[in-house]
């Protein structure tokens, strides 16, 4: 149960963060699709940072992580924001080509590293073992509150704040709404709409970080991340473009996304016999695995990788 | 009239202005690839980089370029079905993001009925067409009566029929893989028949009628979009929904039509791969085909027009499957990935490139 909470509340932030970003970026009235991109880039910049800076202390750690994830993010939504500001392209398409370009260039980029360290090496995959732990705050039993969980809850409010009683978030709103008559009071739209866009990838960039060190402790980049960025979308949507609407819907998204983790810890939906993807190894291991931290991700390939069972039973079958 | 036409300067004339739009992409799109391989290994870049372009010419041999040929050909008819799919709906004014998963939904289908009931090849094509185009419906459905984004319905869309789809094709998965059963094996009247083409590329077995098949529905597009009432219809509802309306055409239904155009077009686009028996289907398959992605790539690089995105679908894929020839201990083959996925960035500038060009040409 404590295990379901965690996971609920882990993945509600990662989707609260960057479904915050999209509800940004359209607010100013631009629409992020790209956030998927933006998030596999943003994840790229902090499990760098991790690498490279192993031996930080753990408030450091944490600091200089958020950091490269989020500037890595904002530099890469400026790609939307340039072409689409600047240039009047068509940003669903942009969007699509920024996801399409984040995957590609993390892979590229991490299999360059991998095998300029060892030439053998040619997997997309980060390991973060150790510094991995610098991310939990405390414990309750079994109950692990993350700092990202805290994190995500201080940026809920103020991004609430800002949206709604500041003078930028009055103005933001505008740029979306009404752009010429935002105009003719003499607000720049376009300073505002880049200001949306940056915000976006701030917290596409921050989302996406969060997500790869959620519960496992080394990532394939690969493997993107998995669609989450698109599900973030939906939250925005089911949210209605409200901050504190979008941190419900989180939830409610959340909650689902970490029963399909740990569901076989249930007995009733165990017996549900519902088909899985990926492999489905027997009730206790699982929940032994997900008790270090090492649940599949969606995709499953990484309990694959660390049990070493590629081919998984299928309960079809 | 006819005067004018002549006094049009040459860089005026909206085809060569989206022809040059389109290499300027590629050519950017090439240019910021080699950087990134000089920035990982400047010593192997340009060999990797003609790898890519060469693609099945990296072969010396005339019988085996000719061979690999006529692969890159078999993989190209799915992504131009895929791009007619997505381009057909951007006529229309929809995005249609979807083009994965009613490309999924024709795989599943297609490869079910082929392996579980032995059908034979043009009830599973014309299943996989008719799933595609049911699933683009839905997505039309939705737009049109309940204003549901189109792009966020069809990428909700995607991941529920790639999951749907794995779970019905693990009923007919090789035992021992995460893979189908092989169609050559297993259910022979399914493959897609070659009649002769395939003696033409070195007895390339995956040369199939999916090849010509593909090249005419994309004359049957631009036919249908700029020669025929329907086309007509349907452009001016994508270009103003209310005008439309008021011209007495029903929007909801064209809006719908078009959805389920494309979802066809796009689950054709699956048979014609997996009913080639070039690749099977990996049951274990977490990520949305990329082929519906590929395909905005090739729509928006061959202009928006039917017969340029032969041309563009088939440059995508020749940088597609050179990629899988370059230099692995150097560089990986998602490099090529890599600069299709910058080329398509940059063909969001096209409209400014046009803009260029008509300023140059009035000076």
């Amino acid at each position: 149960m404590a295990l379901l909470l965690q996971y609920t509340l882990i993945y509600a932030s990662v989707l609260m963060l960057v479904a915050l970003g999209g509800c940004f970026s359209e607010r100013s009235g631009v629409i992020n699709l790209g956030l998927e991109g933006t998030m596999v880039i943003g994840a790229l910049g902090g499990a760098l940072v991790m690498k490279y800076m192993a031996d930080l202390p753990a408030a450091l750690m944490i600091l200089a992580v958020v950091l490269g994830s989020v500037i890595f993010g904002m530099v890469y939504s400026l790609l939307l924001a340039v072409s689409a500001i600047n240039f009047k392209a068509d940003q669903t398409l942009v969007g699509t080509a920024m996801n399409l370009l984040g995957t590609a260039a993390a892979t590229v980029i991490v299999k360059a590293i991998n095998m300029g360290e060892n030439v053998n090496n040619v997997s997309s995959s980060i390991q973060y073992i150790q510094q991995r732990k610098a991310f939990s705050a405390f414990k309750i039993g079994n109950f692990e509150v993350s700092w990202f969980m805290i994190l995500a809850v201080i940026l809920l409010i103020i991004a609430h704040v800002v949206l709604y009683k500041t003078r930028f978030g009055l103005r933001l709103r505008a740029c979306g709404e009404h752009p010429q008559a935002a105009d003719s009071v003499g607000i720049n739209v376009y300073k505002m709409r880049y200001a949306g866009v940056l915000i976006s990838g701030f917290f596409g960039g921050l989302g996406g970080i969060v997500y790869i060190t959620a519960g496992v402790s080394e990532w394939k980049f690969e493997n993107g991340v998995a669609g989450f960025g698109f599900l973030a979308l939906a939250v925005m949507i089911f949210g209605q473009w409200r901050p504190v609407s979008i941190g419900l819907a989180a939830l409610l998204f959340g909650l689902f996304r970490a029963l399909s983790n740990v569901y076989t810890g249930f007995d009733a939906l165990v017996a549900l016999k519902l088909p899985s993807t990926g492999s489905t190894p027997d009730p206790k291991r699982r929940l032994q695995h997900a008790s270090v931290h090492h649940f599949p991700c969606s995709t499953g390939t990484v309990l694959q990788e660390l049990q070493g069972t590629k081919s998984g039973r299928h309960p079809l079958r | 009239m006819n005067t004018k036409k002549e006094k049009k300067r040459f860089l005026e004339i909206g085809g060569v202005q989206t022809v040059i739009a389109s290499l300027i992409c590629i050519i950017l799109g090439l240019l910021v690839g080699y950087i990134v391989l000089l920035c990982i290994n400047p010593a192997g870049a340009w060999d990797a980089m003609t790898s890519i372009l060469k693609n099945f010419l990296y072969f010396p041999r005339p019988e085996v370029a000719l061979e690999y040929f006529g692969s890159t050909l078999a993989k190209t008819a799915p992504l131009l079905m895929c791009t007619l799919s997505i381009l057909f709906a951007y006529k229309v004014g929809l995005f249609n993001i979807g083009a994965s998963g009613q490309y999924a939904v024709g795989a599943g289908l297609a490869l079910y009925l082929a392996l579980a009931y032995q059908m034979p090849w043009y009830v599973c094509m014309i299943a996989a067409m008719i799933g595609g185009g049911i699933l683009g419906g839905i997505a039309g459905v939705l737009k049109a009566y309940l204003n549901v984004n189109e792009v966020i319905a069809g990428i909700m869309l995607n991941w529920i029929s790639l999951y749907s789809v794995n779970m019905l094709l693990t009923n007919v998965k090789e035992s021992s893989t995460t893979y189908t059963m092989a169609l050559k094996t297993n259910s022979p009247d399914a493959l897609i028949p070659g009649l002769g083409l395939d003696k033409l590329f070195s007895d390339n077995r995956y040369v199939t009628i999916a090849i010509p098949l593909a090249v005419i529905i994309a004359v049957l597009v631009w036919i249908v979009m700029s020669k025929t009432k329907l086309g007509y219809e349907l452009k001016a509802t994508g270009l103003n929904k209310n005008a439309a309306k008021y011209a007495g055409m029903k929007e909801k239904r064209n809006m719908i039509l078009t959805m389920v155009i494309a979802g066809c077009l796009a689950g054709l686009g699956a048979a014609f791969l997996y009913l080639s028996g070039i690749e099977q289907w990996s049951c274990a398959q977490t990520a949305v085909p990329a082929m519906g992605f590929n395909g905005i790539a090739a729509a928006f690089l061959g202009g928006l027009n039917p017969i340029g995105s032969i041309f563009s679908a088939f440059f995508i894929q020749h940088i597609t499957s050179g990629g899988s020839y370059v230099d692995k201990m150097v560089y990986c083959a998602q490099i090529s990935d890599l600069i299709s996925a910058i080329i398509i960035y940059f063909c969001g500038f096209v409209l400014f490139f046009k803009y260029c060009m008509n300023r140059k040409a009035k000076k």
